[in-house]
């Protein structure tokens, strides 16, 4: 189905398998401002959907309403079974704080009824070594703070990821490989994936889908459908440009 | 010098508890709120003095309903915990100054050791235990929280309960040391020892381990000293604490002027 510039409602693309994730007029406000009004969209189980948009449309907003931390109305429905793991896009950690990585990932295995096995092989998915890993989390380069958080997420084996700029502050070639490796499991786990990210070539290579959120307008489609230049300018109020991945 | 056996463990479970509490007030920038708290229990004594009922239960219920009041107002509201806090319970030092009366004010503020009943022996010491293991049992979960409260949600930790269960803990440690240390000085030797921690530890357990430790030398070492010179424990203790802390501070400083100039 063609995406539907309606500036209102995405459309409910029609779904091979049983949805993921289902959104029914998710509306979200604080105060008198409005950011998400009545937004619609599936996920089916094992599709990656990309949510792209300019600064401020609402993507977190939209991750936060649907993991439960922030009132909304309308509807948000996950398959039964269904375990999340989720990656923010930023954290405001304290630099003195004495935690480690390795407190935060044992106290997620913990929690999550994982093995010290489970620990170290999450590290070697996202590549980080253990020593760094043991080192307080204020002491972290931003790269290695967000492979921790992604370690962290992987934990417990969940069967959705939500990823809000995962790989911010890691540098090109690694990102690349992240996502190598991420696109990986994902075949080898039938994981479903919503990922927001600004870099629109991985966005391209990896989504099967793309929702646009911005400028009172929404797109939903496949990225061959949403990512031409009329519609990213439409959205962003620039032109945008990205290197498509033969 | 020492206490009875009795007081001695009240004591020992108090301090480890305080210790304990106080590692997660810190890492969850509760520090000038956790020390406002402890004045709730003020207006409680207060009132329990005029209704000639024992001032401790007055405390305790003041500060279990103080607690919820915060809970409720930062679940309910986008206001910072450190606000509701500041103004709730510097609002209620004023209110409960007005209700106490003169002679048992200053014990109030400021603590004084009497003959304890056998009925707040044995509660004090099995909630200080209570403390403990929820601190223990819970550290995970309180870890993740204060890390991410999002990341806390998606791993299946419900973040509100375990906020309202550590709050409820947080009050019940601060009755405890109200005897020793009074209202004005029992949210001391929650903070400063965790704080002495913080600066010092690099691990989690570290922290936990080294607030604890000086949390209990602290108590034993003022409760000593209180006892030879026969004054009010809670000034004694702490002052200790805080010569501990500057000292710790200190003492690490030079360690590292001396690694930078040696490195």
């Amino acid at each position: 189905m063609a995406p539907r510039p309606d500036g209102r409602t995405a459309s409910l693309t029609p779904l091979r398998s049983a949805p993921a994730l289902a959104v029914r007029g998710l509306s979200v406000s604080f105060g008198a401002s409005s950011v998400l009004e009545d937004l619609s969209f599936e996920v089916a189980t094992g599709e990656t959907l990309a949510i792209i948009g300019p600064t401020g449309s609402g993507k977190t907003v939209l991750f936060r309403a649907l993991i439960g931390a922030l009132e909304h109305t309308g509807e948000i429905c996950w398959a039964p079974g269904t375990t999340v793991g989720y990656v923010p896009q930023k954290l405001d950690i304290e630099r003195d704080l004495p935690i480690t990585g390795l407190d935060l990932l044992r106290a997620k295995a913990r929690v999550a009824r994982a093995t010290g096995k489970d620990v170290g092989d999450v590290l070697e998915l996202v590549n980080l070594a253990p020593d760094i890993a043991g080192q307080p989390l204020g002491t972290l380069s931003g790269g290695q703070f967000q492979r921790l958080l992604l370690a962290f997420a992987f934990l417990g084996r969940p069967n959705l990821l939500l990823l809000d700029e995962a790989t911010a502050g890691v540098d090109e070639p690694g990102e690349e490989r992240l996502y190598e490796r991420i696109d990986r499991l994902k075949q080898d786990r039938q994981l479903t994936l919503l990922l927001i990210s600004h870099e629109l070539s991985l966005v391209y290579r990896y989504a099967t889908r793309v929702l646009c959120l911005g400028h009172g307008q929404r797109y939903l489609g496949t990225p061959v459908e949403v990512l031409t230049p009329a519609r990213l300018e439409a959205i962003y109020g620039s032109p945008m440009k990205y290197h498509v991945h033969p | 010098m020492m206490p009875p056996i009795g007081e001695l463990l009240l004591m020992l479970g108090m301090a480890t508890a305080a210790g304990l509490v106080g590692c997660f007030a810190v890492m969850r920038r509760m520090t000038l709120a956790s020390d406002a708290i402890s004045h709730v229990a003020l207006p409680g004594i207060g009132l329990a003095l005029l209704l000639g009922v024992r001032p401790l239960l007055g405390a305790v219920v003041m500060l279990l309903v103080g607690t919820l009041l915060i809970w409720f107002i930062e679940a309910r509201t986008r206001m910072a915990t450190e606000t509701v806090i500041g103004v709730v319970f510097s609002a209620a030092l004023a209110v409960g100054a007005l209700f106490t009366p003169g002679e048992s004010l200053i014990e109030a503020l400021l603590g004084r050791p009497g003959m304890l009943t056998g009925w707040e022996l044995g509660f004090g010491i099995a909630a200080s235990i209570a403390v403990a293991g929820f601190v223990l049992g819970q550290r995970d979960r309180l870890v993740i929280s204060l890390v991410s409260p999002d990341m806390a949600r998606t791993s299946g930790i419900e973040v509100s309960r375990l906020s309202l269960l550590y709050l409820v803990t947080f009050a019940i440690t601060v009755a405890l040391g109200l005897r020793y240390l009074g209202v004005l000085l029992m949210g001391s030797l929650i903070i400063i020892p965790a704080a002495t921690a913080k600066y010092l530890a690099t691990s989690l357990s570290s922290m936990l381990a080294i607030a604890v430790a000086v949390a209990v030398t602290s108590t034993l070492a003022g409760t000593v000293v209180a006892r030879i010179n026969d004054c009010d424990t809670g000034p004694v203790i702490i002052t200790i604490t805080a010569a501990v802390f500057f000292v710790a501070v200190l003492g690490r400083r030079r360690a590292g002027e001396s690694r930078s100039r040696g490195g």
